[in-house]
Order: structure tokens, then C-alpha cells, then sequence
């Protein structure tokens, strides 16, 4: 008897979106001890089927159809009395943002409590019992404390642990993780990743575990089901649908992901220098009237230098200081000391005024689609605004935003409609338009494709390789994602905690790395081993 | 590995489905039906307010000793100021000095509605340019605020009891008094969204296309900012309305020859016990009159800036 | 939390002090002369001067309101031009009709507004949610003097349930204290509930949509203590501070409410010194309900480090 088995599971959506059902008659099953990925990109109903199964669906998405049964018994239509019995005894569910997946006015104590006390008859003792138990089993340290402690005291890894703690601590047969790791770095994904796949293998839990990240499918899958728009397009074991998938779609995903191998691309030794920073660094300063003074140090003698029509990468995870870099770099933040050279002239205190005919050689595309356009302005006013304040004549800009738009591979004619209806990777091609109406000798990509699905953002990636390669520009591509680096760049700085930890050709950095943080960083991509892209 | 070429999986990918269709603003404000219905209510009361004199009214100061506490309904005899007497109907009865309520109520809407719109406006002004330079110029930001916080440490209807005690009854003096405690909060909506908005990458993307801080400050703050400030401005309007009233009953506020439904209101307070109209009558048009703009804001914050619900 | 508390009180000696010089100067922007105004026509230049000496208006202007602060701090309000006794006194005299009816308002408030907004946000778009909404902006709407004379013409001369005006001291006897603090208290707190309701509907609705309420779902609990435990617990900041909001708009009212059922407090006690132009007790109540004001606000802030634990920096 599989641990869950979905029969043809439809669910509607609301009158007036995009297409009639979340999911359409869609058939899997998990047994016991597996771990079954589905994967999707956004809008393909995954995280909506893992909230049928727990029945934590909202009024306007019903079930129109199919069957859900965990351990044999027919949950589809159970009452909300037989639900709340089964959550956390028999199934559990681990969400994506563990930054708000807890409650932050409740100590993480009580609210593992608060799972026993509704479940079982257990007295107060041996409640805390098991859960200094389970808080140990998860791996946290010094688990006295962790229980007393507020969720917000805690970091994201931690406060996912205490989730993972919460959904298993009563043993369900059935654990339901959507996303569980997209909001971590790159190493707390991989010590998560092992977690889960050791508390299952060692319980016997069956694992729904809900993805859009192709390397960790291939790092902890048995079998993999693929979503496409609420359809089931492909399931089967992991090897048989990544190495020779069936349906075209998985094709193209599967292509799109970036491999970890540098390219092999031969970089020009005597290409000038179009920016360099020196002993670069910025430390905040907490200023308010009667706190502690607090210094921050966000970035610490960042030294590097980008080439004509080469792309250097700034590798790191969230809080290494890389946007801080780039940032200075624009001057939208003042740097505390340092250099950093522009063609030569030194930018990093320079006033505003001098600054301003300097601040077209360099541009930057930010990592949010959805905030970086105005959404009272047309894409048109948008792109030429740029132009238009270096005296540029209005007939001129437009021109120009025309031929850019094509060079984006985007619609001249959409010139005239407003942000929100564009997509998101629509939107960002808008922003590489408009960055590239300045003509600049710079292009900067602050984490520009981690928003954007993997079919996009190959699609993205690739039209910033052409662009590079037809105005030979210099590029500073910032990332966390070490298979997008190893894509793009040609040159590779590794960052962690404000300091440049390596810095070389990306071949060397990937293929051979000196420093260790750099070989953790490595060695955490979940689905190294893998070799994607090789069909 | 090759890179994929981008037209051939443009198809394939999902994005290309995902545009959706929205109204434009201004329609979902339109077809809103609280806006809608206050809409209506305050487009009669402007009416009512224009066509004040066609109305079959008479002039609200005219009284005659003959007609006093009259019932409503009752006909009695009105002098003029020509010092003639004509039949009138007191459609809404009359007060102890023997005025016409139901004129004094018509011609009250006219008060009302300026006061309620110019101290709008006018806290709005003040308001949007201490809210601006508080976000804009970091060093005024600390003092600013300060006295923002004492002023709003005052409750709202003592200062502009104290103001127009000071200054004297008049319209000008009631509109600047009631005004000037509702500039803080403008200014505090207006400095949170200024720097609330300076965050946003759009704004910072503008700063590296070397757009200059006025054209960023007009061009893409203050747009954005519009939509709860009208909000807020239709708050500013009913509150002040009732202040008004509130002021005027007490006795504080406008002179009671200027027909307001407070004055009158003021007037009927001996009488209540025998001559309850005199109180019910304009308090009735009264609390339509808020309620309308009230609910216009209401209506108008769900279509425009649902977030401002739990702003205080 | 020591080191917050203290701050926050450190932090509200600026606003005291911004707040008393703002009364201060609002009063010397009268046109005209006090104490020409306060001697009346009749008066000489000779007794006009005198009078001046004496309120010390001869003084350089930051040399009075040295006088005046210092004067404040150790109790003396100055002394009133119309009943001729120190301020302080009369405050001390009318302090009590006010407190009661200020409190009884508030509980009643507070006890009423936030289960009806929890549950109007529950069942969010139904029949309690749009009736509540729509009871809202009445109660914002209609003016506290008119629903005051709604509620006398009905309750009290229509039924003749409760007494139409005036009060009774507690000393003399609890029940008819109360009787005669029904109505007012009744009429005061509507306009209170409607914006407490609204604010902890929002709040609540709002903690409603975040992803905690749908871990605790997903953990098998009852609906109710994800209401209370979960989404209540975290919609309390936001209503503690409305709650001290609210109280500048309960003050308004009270003057309001005094005046229509003729309760000798505080509220009273204003209009009736603006009608009289005797500016030392203008002065001197404004003082009073700025500082009650801002100290409640002050509570209220301190509260919040038992209601979030993630404010204790």
C-alpha cells in the first residue's frame, strides 16, 4: 500500500484566470521510505496539489475531481474534524519561507507543544521530553536553549529545523516539503537536504518534496513528476527522467539548467580594463540617538577588475557583501573607503555633480522584475528616461528604445503598455533595454535571473551573452547560483562575509579551487555530480 | 554547452502564457459601488447646496417673534428685509427666535461642504511639503517629526477649540483651525511613503540613469504617493465637517448669524425636551453628509490602496 | 528591556516639552492684549499695566515660559481669571466625572470592539463582517452630540429608563453613579468600538494571511486557537496602538458628551472657560489631557514588550 496515491486529482481556479484548473487529472504515488520530487516552474499547480493533499486548500480552489488516498483511506473529501486529526500524526507539511512559516510572537517551544498537546495525551514531562528529543534529532545545537528562544532569534536554517521538528516529531507516514530550501543559501540547502533525506531514510517517511530546482532533484530523488501548467507531462525514477526523458517539455527544462562545468570560452589576455576597484570597503554605521553604536562591516578591501567584452562574477551567498559591491560600484551607496576606478578616474567620492555625465558608462539591472519599473510609466517613458536626461532628443530616445526592444527580442509595438502586463522575464528584458539606452561601457546583473524560472532565465541568460558579445561590454554579474556563474562568467571572485575569498579565471575557481570556503560552496550544489545539460 | 536558442523554447515556455489583462485604475474606481452610491448622495448634496435659493427657502437670517417653535409643517408669517411679511411653510419648523430651520439646514450644506473640502485641501498642502522635505532632507527629518509627534500629542478638537477661541469665529479662522491638527498625519503618510518609495529599485534605477532629485521626487514619488493621499483627503473632509459641527455646537465655533447645522443645532438645545426637530433635523443631514464622504473613502481605499486598512 | 523602557521615556520628555511650548505660544497669538482684554472696557492703562505685572506678560517671551514650565513642574497651573481659584484646584474638583466616564468607556470599548472585529475578520466577507463594517462608519459618522440627544430623546424620555442628565458621585451611592454614566459612557464609546473594530478586523485579517496561520492549520489545530492564539496574539500590536490612538478622539468626545448630559468634569470645564476667554485654564486643562495623552501612549508603547518578544532591543 503506497503511503499516498493520487488518482486524477483536478482542482479549479477562480472564474477569470489564466486557465480553468491548478492541476488537471493528475496521477502519482509515494510509497514508503521514497523520496518523490514534483517539479514544476511557477504556475504549474505543484505547491496547490501538496495543499489538496493536506486539505488546506482555500474556498475559491475546490477539488472538482479524482481521489486522494493516504494509507489507503480516501481523503478527498474527508470532514475538517478527520483532516486535523491526520496533519502532523499521520501527514505533515514543511513550507518554503521559514523566515514567516512561524509564529513569531510564540517561543518555538510552545509551538512544538502545541502539536503534542493537540495530539496526544502525553503529560508535561514527557512533552518536553520529546521534543528536547526531536530538537536533538534535527541536528540544533544546545537544544535547551532553542526552546526557550523566539523564532526571530533564530536563523533560517535553524527555523526550518524547528519546522522539520514540528512536522515529524509524531511520526507521519507521509512528509509533504514544498520548497523547503529556496529561501536558504547554498549551504544551508545542502545540510537541510541531507536532513530530510536521513530523518527519512532512518522513520521509513514517504517524502513529497516540492521543487523548481533541477540539481536537487537530482541530488535526493527516486522518482521524479513533472508538471507542466497542471499537468503530469512525466513520471518515473530519476535516472530513466533526467537522463532520457520523454516529453519535450522535460527536454527543455532539463536543458535549460545550467551545468556546474565552466565554459570552455577563451578569454582575451589584453582586453583594457573598463573598471577596477581597489581596497574597496563600506561598514554601516547603526546611527540612532540612544542605541549601542553597531558597525556593520558589509564589504572589506574588495579588489577586481572587469575587462572589455568579459564578464567577471561575484559569487557569494546572502549577507558575503557582493550587492553591497555592486552598489558602491554605482555609487547608490557611498563606499567608506577604497577606490573604484572608471576607466581610470577615481568615482568612489566624487560629488554628485561631477558623478552625474560618468553615471552613464555604467548601469545595472536589479534582481526584482516586478519592482524595477515604475508601474505608473509606460515601458516607452521607462526606457528613453535615461537619454532624455543626457540631452538626447525625444524622437531620437524613441528610436533608439525601438531598435533596443528588437535587440531584446521583444515587440516594439508593446512600447506603449504599462509594467504590469509583461511578464516577468518580459520585464526584465525591459530593464536590460533600458540600462542599455545609455549606451554604457558596463553592464552590472545584481542577481538579475534568481527571480525568474529556469526556462527564462536560460532564455535571459542567453540574450545577455549575445548583448555582450555584440556591444562588447564589460560585465559584472552577481549571483548566488553557482551553475549560472560557471555559465557566464569568465572570470569568477568568491565572496563571504564582506572579503574576497578567491578570485581567478572561472575555469580555475570551478575546476580547481584553492580556498576552502570556495570548495564548501562547491561541494554543497546539490546535484553536482550530475551531469546536465549532457543530452 | 550550447545555449538553448531562445525563439525555439519561447513557445515551450510558460511565460509566454501569463500575461493577464487589468483594468486600468480608474475603472475599477468606477465601478466600485461605494463609490458609487456616495458618489451619488454627495452630488445631491452639492446640488442641494447650489440650488440652495430655488429651493423654496428664505433667507436663513430672516425671523419674525410671531412664528416662533413652530411644528414642522406649520405655515406662519416671515418679515423680510424689506420689512414686508410673507406666508411661509416651516417645512422643518422654526426656532426660538422664529427662523426658518429648513432653510437654515439648505444653506448649512454650503457651509459644510466648503469647510469639509478647504480643510482637506488645505492639510493636504502643508501636509504633502513637511512629509516631502522630512524624507527628502535627512536633517530636518528628527526636528520635523518631533513637533509633529506634540502637535499630534493634542487631541485634535481642543487645538482648534483653543484656535478659534484665540482668533475669533470666522471661516477662515474655523478652516485654519481645524486644519492644522490633521497636518501631521498627512506629513507622517507622506514621509513614510517617500521613504518607502526611495527604497524601491525603480527609483534606484532612475538614480543610475542620472535623473536629478526633483524630476525623481515629482516624477516618480509623488505619483505614487497620489492614491492615498485622495484617500486620506476624504477622511480629512468628513472629520472636519464634524468638527465643525462639533465646535459650532459648543458655541465655539462659527458666529451664529452664519447658518451651520451646529448653530442651529446650539439653538435647539434649550428646547429639546418640547422641540426635538430643531436638533434632529440638521443632525439628520448632518450625519449624511459624513457618511457619504466616509463611505466615498472607504470605497476609494479598496480600489486605490488596500494597504492603508490598517493605518491608523 | 530595561535600557527600552528607559529610552522610551527618555523619548517622550521632547514631545512634553514640544507639547507645552506649543500651548504655551498658542495662547500668546491672541490679537490683541490679554490683559487689556481680561480688564475689560471699562479699565485705565494704570490697571491694565497692573494686570499685566501681574500674569508677568511684561516679561521677555522666553522668560515667561521659563516662569510658566517652571511653574508646571511644581504643580501651579496659575490661577483661573473667571472662577478665580488655581486651575490646578478646579482640575482636581472635575477630575472625577471625567475619570469614571473615561474609564467606563473604555472597558466597555475594548470589551465589545475586539471580539466583534476578530470574528468580523473570521468570517471575513459575510453577514457579521458587512454588517459590522457598515455599523463602523455609521459610528464614525454620526456626531457624538447627535446620537447623544438620539439616545436621551429615546432611552430617557421616550422610556424613561435611565436619568437624562447630570451625575452622581460614587461616594454617594454606586448604583445611581451608574445609572447616570450609562447613557454617556454608551455614547462615548461608539465612536471608540467603530475605530477599535475596524483596526483590529484589519489587523487581524491581515495576520490571517500569513503563512504562520497556515503552518498552525497544517499542525491539526482548532480553528479557534489559530484565531486566538496565533492570529490574535499577533494583530495585538497594531490594536494596543490604536487603542492609545484612540484616546485623543475619546477626549474630543468627552467634551462633547459633558456638555450635552451636563456632567461638571473636565470636558465641561473647557468649553466653559473658552466661552469665558479665561486663558490660564484653557491653558492649564490643555496641559492636563496633552500629558495624560501622551503618558497613556507611553503605557501603551511599553506594553509592546509583552505582546511581541521581538521588541526588546
Amino acid at each position: 500500500m503506497s503511503v499516498l496515491e493520487v488518482r486524477e486529482l483536478s482542482i479549479a481556479l477562480p472564474p477569470g484566470s489564466d486557465r480553468r484548473e491548478a492541476a488537471s487529472r493528475v496521477s502519482f504515488s509515494v510509497e514508503r521510505g521514497e523520496i518523490v520530487c514534483l517539479v514544476g516552474e511557477s504556475g504549474s499547480g505543484k505547491s496547490v496539489i501538496a495543499q489538496g493533499v493536506m486539505g488546506l486548500l482555500p474556498k475559491g480552489l475546490p477539488v472538482t475531481g479524482g481521489t486522494i488516498l493516504l494509507e489507503g483511506e480516501g481523503i478527498t473529501h474527508a470532514s475538517q474534524s478527520r483532516l486535523r486529526e491526520l496533519r502532523c500524526t499521520r501527514m505533515s507539511m514543511v513550507f518554503q519561507e521559514p523566515m514567516t512559516a512561524l509564529n513569531p510572537v510564540m517561543g518555538c517551544g510552545d509551538q512544538l507543544d502545541e502539536v503534542l498537546r493537540e495530539h496526544t495525551r502525553l503529560s508535561p514531562a514527557e512533552r518536553r521530553r520529546k521534543i528536547l528529543d526531536i530538537v536533538r534529532e534535527v541536528r540544533l545545537p544546545d537544544p535547551e536553549r532553542m526552546v526557550g528562544s523566539y523564532p526571530h532569534q533564530l536563523s533560517g536554517g535553524q527555523r526550518q529545523r524547528i519546522m522539520i521538528a514540528m512536522a515529524l516529531v509524531l511520526e507521519p507516514a507521509l512528509l509533504i516539503a514544498d520548497e523547503p530550501t529556496t529561501a536558504l543559501d547554498v549551504t544551508t540547502q545542502a545540510q537541510i537536504l541531507k536532513l530530510i533525506q536521513d530523518l527519512q531514510a532512518r522513520h521509513g517517511t514517504g517524502v513529497l518534496f516540492i521543487t523548481h530546482d533541477f540539481g536537487v532533484v537530482a541530488e535526493i530523488a527516486h522518482r521524479v513528476a513533472v508538471l507542466r501548467l497542471g499537468e503530469l507531462v512525466e513520471f518515473g525514477a530519476k535516472d530513466k527522467v533526467l537522463k532520457q526523458p520523454r516529453h519535450d517539455y522535460t527536454r527543455m527544462l532539463i536543458g535549460s539548467v545550467p551545468t556546474l562545468k565552466p565554459h570552455a570560452r577563451p578569454a582575451e589576455a589584453g582586453a583594457p580594463v573598463v573598471l577596477a576597484t581597489r581596497g574597496l570597503s563600506k561598514t554601516y554605521r547603526d546611527r540612532s540617538w540612544f542605541a549601542k553604536r553597531r558597525e556593520v562591516p558589509a564589504a572589506v578591501d574588495v579588489t577586481l577588475e572587469v575587462r572589455k567584452g568579459q564578464t567577471l562574477g561575484i559569487v557569494g551567498e546572502s549577507g558575503s557583501g557582493k550587492s553591497t559591491v555592486a552598489r558602491c560600484i554605482v555609487r547608490l551607496i557611498d563606499p567608506s573607503g577604497g577606490e573604484v576606478l572608471l576607466g581610470g578616474e577615481d568615482i568612489a567620492t566624487m560629488p554628485a555633480g561631477r558623478l552625474r555625465p560618468l553615471r552613464r558608462r555604467m548601469q545595472i539591472v536589479f534582481q526584482d522584475p516586478y519592482r524595477s519599473l515604475n508601474p505608473r510609466r509606460t515601458v516607452l517613458e521607462a526606457i528613453i528616461e535615461g537619454p532624455l536626461n543626457y540631452g538626447v532628443a525625444r524622437a531620437a530616445a524613441v528610436e533608439r528604445a525601438r531598435k533596443l526592444m528588437e535587440l531584446v527580442r521583444m515587440d516594439p509595438e508593446s512600447l506603449g503598455r504599462y509594467p504590469h502586463q509583461f511578464s516577468g522575464g518580459q520585464r526584465q528584458r525591459i530593464c536590460i533595454a533600458r540600462a542599455l539606452a545609455m549606451e554604457p561601457e558596463l553592464l552590472i546583473a545584481d542577481e538579475a535571473v534568481s527571480a525568474l524560472d529556469v526556462s527564462v532565465q536560460a532564455q535571459v541568460l542567453a540574450l545577455l551573452e549575445e548583448i555582450r558579445e555584440r556591444l562588447h561590454l564589460a560585465m559584472l554579474f552577481i549571483t548566488h547560483d553557482l551553475r549560472v556563474a560557471a555559465q557566464v562568467c569568465d572570470h569568477v571572485a568568491v565572496m563571504s562575509q564582506g572579503r574576497v575569498v578567491e578570485y581567478g579565471p572561472a575555469a580555475q575557481v570551478f575546476g580547481a579551487p584553492r580556498h576552502a570556503y570556495t570548495r564548501t560552496l562547491l561541494e554543497a550544489a546539490p546535484g553536482r555530480d550530475f551531469a546536465f545539460g549532457a543530452s | 554547452m550550447q545555449t538553448p536558442d531562445p525563439k525555439q523554447y519561447e513557445a515551450l515556455s510558460i511565460e509566454a502564457s501569463a500575461v493577464r489583462r487589468q483594468h486600468g485604475v480608474w475603472q475599477r474606481v468606477r465601478r466600485n459601488w461605494s463609490v458609487r452610491i456616495a458618489g451619488a448622495m454627495l452630488t445631491v448634496l452639492v446640488a442641494v447646496a447650489l440650488a440652495a435659493p430655488w429651493l423654496g427657502t428664505v433667507d436663513p437670517t430672516l425671523f419674525d417673534p410671531g412664528s416662533r417653535d413652530l411644528v414642522p409643517g406649520k405655515t406662519g408669517e416671515i418679515t423680510t428685509l424689506n420689512g414686508e411679511t410673507i406666508t411661509h411653510t416651516f417645512r422643518m419648523g422654526s426656532d426660538s427666535l422664529g427662523r426658518d430651520i429648513y432653510s437654515r439646514v439648505i444653506y448649512g450644506t454650503r457651509v459644510s461642504l466648503i469647510v469639509g473640502v478647504l480643510c482637506a485641501l488645505l492639510a493636504l498642502a502643508l501636509g504633502i511639503v513637511c512629509g516631502l522635505a522630512s524624507g527628502y532632507l535627512r536633517w530636518l527629518d528628527g526636528i520635523l517629526m518631533r513637533c509633529m509627534d506634540g502637535l499630534m500629542a493634542i487631541p485634535a478638537i481642543l487645538i482648534a477649540i483653543a484656535l478659534v477661541a484665540m482668533w475669533r469665529g470666522s471661516l477662515a479662522t474655523v478652516i485654519v483651525a481645524i486644519a492644522i491638527p490633521e497636518i501631521p498625519r498627512v506629513t507622517r503618510l507622506v514621509r513614510s511613503l517617500v521613504l518607502s518609495i526611495r527604497e524601491e529599485p525603480y527609483v534606484e534605477a532612475a538614480i543610475s540613469l542620472g535623473t536629478p532629485t526633483w524630476k525623481i521626487l515629482f516624477g516618480h514619488i509623488l505619483p505614487n504617493c497620489i492614491a492615498p493621499l485622495v484617500v486620506q483627503g476624504t477622511f480629512i473632509c468628513a472629520f472636519s465637517i464634524l468638527v465643525e459641527a462639533i465646535l459650532s455646537f459648543l458655541g465655539v465655533g462659527l458666529p451664529p448669524d452664519i447658518p451651520t447645522w451646529g448653530n442651529v443645532m446650539a439653538e435647539g438645545r434649550q428646547q429639546f425636551n418640547d422641540y426635538p426637530h430643531n436638533i434632529f433635523f440638521p443632525g439628520v443631514f448632518l450625519a449624511i453628509t459624513v457618511l457619504a464622504v466616509n463611505i466615498l473613502g472607504d470605497g476609494l481605499r479598496d480600489t486605490l490602496d488596500p494597504k492603508m486598512a490598517k493605518r491608523v | 528591556m530595561v535600557a527600552f523602557l528607559a529610552r522610551r521615556l527618555l523619548a517622550t520628555i521632547p514631545v512634553l516639552l514640544i507639547v507645552a511650548l506649543l500651548v504655551f505660544l498658542m495662547l500668546r497669538l491672541t490679537p490683541g492684549d490679554p490683559a487689556a482684554i481680561l480688564a475689560g472696557d471699562a479699565a485705565n492703562t494704570e490697571q491694565i499695566a497692573r494686570i499685566r505685572a501681574s500674569l508677568g506678560l511684561d516679561q521677555p517671551i522666553v522668560v515667561q515660559f521659563g516662569i510658566w514650565i517652571g511653574n508646571m513642574l511644581r504643580g501651579d497651573l496659575g490661577e483661573s481669571f473667571y472662577y478665580k481659584t488655581k486651575v490646578a484646584t478646579l482640575i482636581g474638583q472635575r477630575l472625577e466625572p471625567t475619570l469614571a466616564l473615561a474609564t467606563l468607556t473604555i472597558t466597555i470599548a475594548i470589551l465589545v470592539a475586539v471580539p466583534l472585529g476578530a470574528i468580523a475578520a473570521w468570517r471575513f466577507g459575510g453577514w457579521f463582517d458587512r454588517s459590522l463594517m457598515a455599523f463602523s462608519v455609521l459610528g464614525f459618522s454620526v456626531p457624538v452630540f447627535v446620537l447623544a440627544y438620539l439616545l436621551i430623546w429615546f432611552v430617557s424620555l421616550k422610556l424613561g429608563l435611565l436619568p437624562v442628565q447630570g451625575y452622581q458621585r460614587l461616594a454617594d451611592g454606586f448604583w445611581p453613579f451608574l445609572r447616570h454614566l450609562v447613557l454617556p459612557a454608551i455614547t462615548l464609546s461608539v465612536i471608540y468600538i467603530a475605530l477599535i473594530a475596524r483596526i483590529t478586523r484589519a489587523s487581524v485579517l491581515e495576520a490571517l494571511g500569513e503563512d504562520y496561520i497556515r503552518t498552525a492549520r497544517a499542525k491539526g489545530l482548532p480553528e479557534a486557537r489559530v484565531l486566538v492564539r496565533h492570529a490574535l496574539a499577533n494583530a495585538a500590536v497594531p490594536i494596543a496602538t490604536v487603542i492609545g490612538i484612540g484616546i485623543g478622539l475619546l477626549i474630543g468626545g468627552v467634551v462633547v458628551t459633558e456638555s450635552v448630559y451636563a456632567i461638571p468634569g473636565l470636558g465641561r470645564l473647557t468649553v466653559d472657560a473658552v466661552l469665558a476667554r479665561d486663558f490660564p485654564t484653557i491653558q492649564g486643562v490643555i496641559l492636563f489631557f496633552s500629558v495624560v495623552y501622551v503618558l497613556i501612549n507611553l503605557l501603551v508603547d511599553m506594553s509592546y514588550v509583552f505582546l511581541d518578544p521581538r521588541i526588546r532591543y
